[in-house]
């Protein structure tokens, strides 16, 4: 039985012909990708048909790699810092938080308390607001388009705010070595406060209109199932581990800054499904927002600076050494591991994203799945593409 | 037992549809919340504190001319090379001047050569490398740079965003002169300069 088409004649690149090679004759070879705007940018993923079924999956990237590994070794050390607000655009300080804790680490740098706590505070807020954009177009991606429009509503007023202290709205390059840029304002902290209330009543109708209705409910749960020895297997972090049970967060197995302050709780789902995932984000929003309430209240009493005195300039050097730093994104472990040779300009910066281990579960996820709740499964797994090239 | 569960479950499930439609239609009945672009403007708040492209900080007495004393260190410090600034040269000695430092150095007098001043001749800035990072505002020594609340900055080309900040800087004291003429005071000048966009 000879294949049609037959990818000798049709051609196609190195990884469908690659692919088809262990095809069987009778099925469908389907690019999803890397224009299909469920992927969020350019994921490209072979899938192998059988009728509506697929049998195989492959994810295929790089479409969108920037070379920022390779970057950091050209430029200095503080001079690589805005490349960290670009990796990942969902959440960025993040991975401001992830390169400069590694440099701070590795050059013994201290952080004052005030700093620390500006940190938590920021990061947190960055946290909803990556929440906030997946959860729109996760919605988007499952075909309701009135949700993405109530999350921006919300998500603008954070961007807003967060635009005081770091004068960017999405691509943030707010954290120094020893710090942070700028001090929190007045203005920020009763803003920060007005809007938790006013999101704490938002919450209820985001569970009112999209989590408790019955098509989504329908559509998402019992799908995509990445259970505690697939997470482990593939090193998946975040909200794709806790949705399997697993009770892992950084923010409090190995604490950074000073969220080991802080009272919150670990939302975890043991249903290891896409609505498992879906329901271990919201519930990791209302307490994101109890870290920011206590953290605001720290905040005066928080003694120093908001940058440590004799702050490292950009074009400083760094000591021989190396380090590593990770940090809890909003899609899972953030980790930035660098070396020094003891010049200006770092010898090696690895940068450890959630995202690859998480859509690395996703072939092996979907097979014997229906095409069309691929998509769901994609979206439910948080994906930036930026992050996973990199 | 069960029958009568799946009844109710179903029961609730329709329900949570008309749940949503009141959401929509609640919704639907208040302002609009987006900002209509090219009609409507923006908070003013959020424009005052948005961080658009750099710009030069005019010194108080003087709107005309900027703080910077062309030291580069936010050319040094650029991670992305998007400024260029050309240091301002010493003047050109006069023909009286210059034979009068050659009869002064035939003597064996110490000669004291015109300095240049310190103020940039140029300050370029390519606002289409720039990732406003905030790094040459940081490390100014003399609080020269800031960033501007230029939010509606648009262009059809890569060469609209090759801004000329001196030339800029100019354009905006004149502005702020021609809107402002009872601000005599230069300091106030420089003020009302700085929410010019």
């Amino acid at each position: 039985m000879t294949r049609y088409p037959d990818p000798k004649q049709v051609g196609g690149d190195f990884y469908s012909r690659n692919f088809a090679k262990n095809a069987r004759p009778d099925t469908l070879i389907l690019n999803l990708g890397p224009q299909h705007p469920s992927t969020h940018g350019v994921l490209r993923v072979l899938l192998e048909l059988d009728g509506e079924y697929i049998l195989r999956a492959e994810p295929v990237f790089g479409y969108l790699h920037r070379m920022h590994e390779k970057m950091g070794e050209t430029k200095a050390w503080g001079q690589f810092m805005p490349n960290m607000g670009r990796v990942d655009y969902g959440h960025p300080l993040s991975w401001n938080w992830a390169y400069c804790g590694a440099v701070e680490k590795l050059a013994g740098i201290e952080v004052p308390e005030r700093a620390e706590v500006i940190r938590v505070i920021t990061h947190e807020m960055n946290r909803l607001t990556s929440h906030l954009l997946w959860w729109g177009a996760y919605i988007l991606d499952l075909g309701a388009f009135t949700p993405i429009m109530y999350a921006f509503d919300d998500r603008e007023h954070l961007l807003d705010l967060l635009q005081r202290p770091t004068a960017s709205r999405l691509t943030y390059s707010y954290f120094r070595f020893g710090g942070v840029s700028k001090d929190l304002d007045e203005k920020f902290v009763e803003g920060t406060k007005a809007f938790i209330a006013r999101f704490r009543q938002r919450l209820p109708m985001y569970k009112d209109l999209v989590t408790d209705n019955i098509i989504l409910r329908k559509r998402v749960e019992d799908i995509g199932i990445i259970d505690q020895d697939m997470v482990t297997r593939y090193g998946a972090t975040g909200p794709v581990a806790r949705g399997a049970g697993l009770a892992y967060d950084l923010r409090v197995s190995e604490p950074f800054g000073v969220y080991d302050r802080f009272d919150f709780k670990v939302p975890t789902q043991t249903t290891c499904c896409s609505m498992g995932r879906y329901l271990v984000r919201m519930e990791e929003m209302e307490q994101s927002c109890r870290i920011i309430e206590q953290a605001l209240e720290q905040l005066p009493g928080a003694e120093g600076p908001h940058l440590v005195k004799g702050a490292p300039k950009p074009q400083a050097k760094m000591p021989a050494g190396e380090a590593y730093f990770a940090v809890e994104g909003g899609r899972g472990k953030v980790g930035v591991y660098v070396v020094s040779d003891g010049s200006k300009i770092p010898y090696r910066v690895k940068l450890r994203a959630p995202g690859f281990s998480n859509l690395s579960c996703f072939a092996e996820a979907c097979q014997g799945m229906l095409l069309a709740d691929a998509v769901a499964v994609l979206g439910s797994l948080d994906l930036i593409i930026p992050e996973i090239d990199r | 037992m069960s029958a009568v569960k799946d009844i109710f479950q179903s029961v609730k499930d329709l329900w949570s549809l008309f749940v949503g439609l009141r959401v929509t239609g609640k919704y639907f009945m208040q302002p609009t919340l987006t900002v209509h672009y090219p009609r409507e403007t923006v908070d003013e708040d959020v424009e005052q504190t948005y961080g658009g492209h750099v710009e030069l900080v005019p010194k108080p007495k003087n709107p005309l001319k900027p703080k910077c004393i062309g030291c580069m260190m936010c050319v040094t410090n650029c991670p992305s090379g998007c400024l260029t600034v050309v240091k301002a040269k010493a003047p050109k000695p006069t023909p009286e001047e210059e034979q009068a430092m050659k009869e002064a150095e035939a003597r064996g007098e110490k000669v004291k050569k015109p300095k240049a001043p310190k103020e940039p001749a140029k300050f370029m800035y390519d606002y289409s490398l720039c990732s406003l990072c905030g790094t040459c505002i940081e490390n100014c020594p003399v609080g020269s740079l800031r960033y501007s609340n230029n939010i509606y900055f648009v262009g059809t080309s890569r060469k609209e965003f090759k801004l000329d900040l001196l030339q800029r800087l100019q354009r905006q004291a004149e502005n702020t002169a021609k809107a402002a003429p009872e601000a005599s005071e230069p300091e106030q000048a420089a003020e009302t300069a700085k929410s010019e966009a």
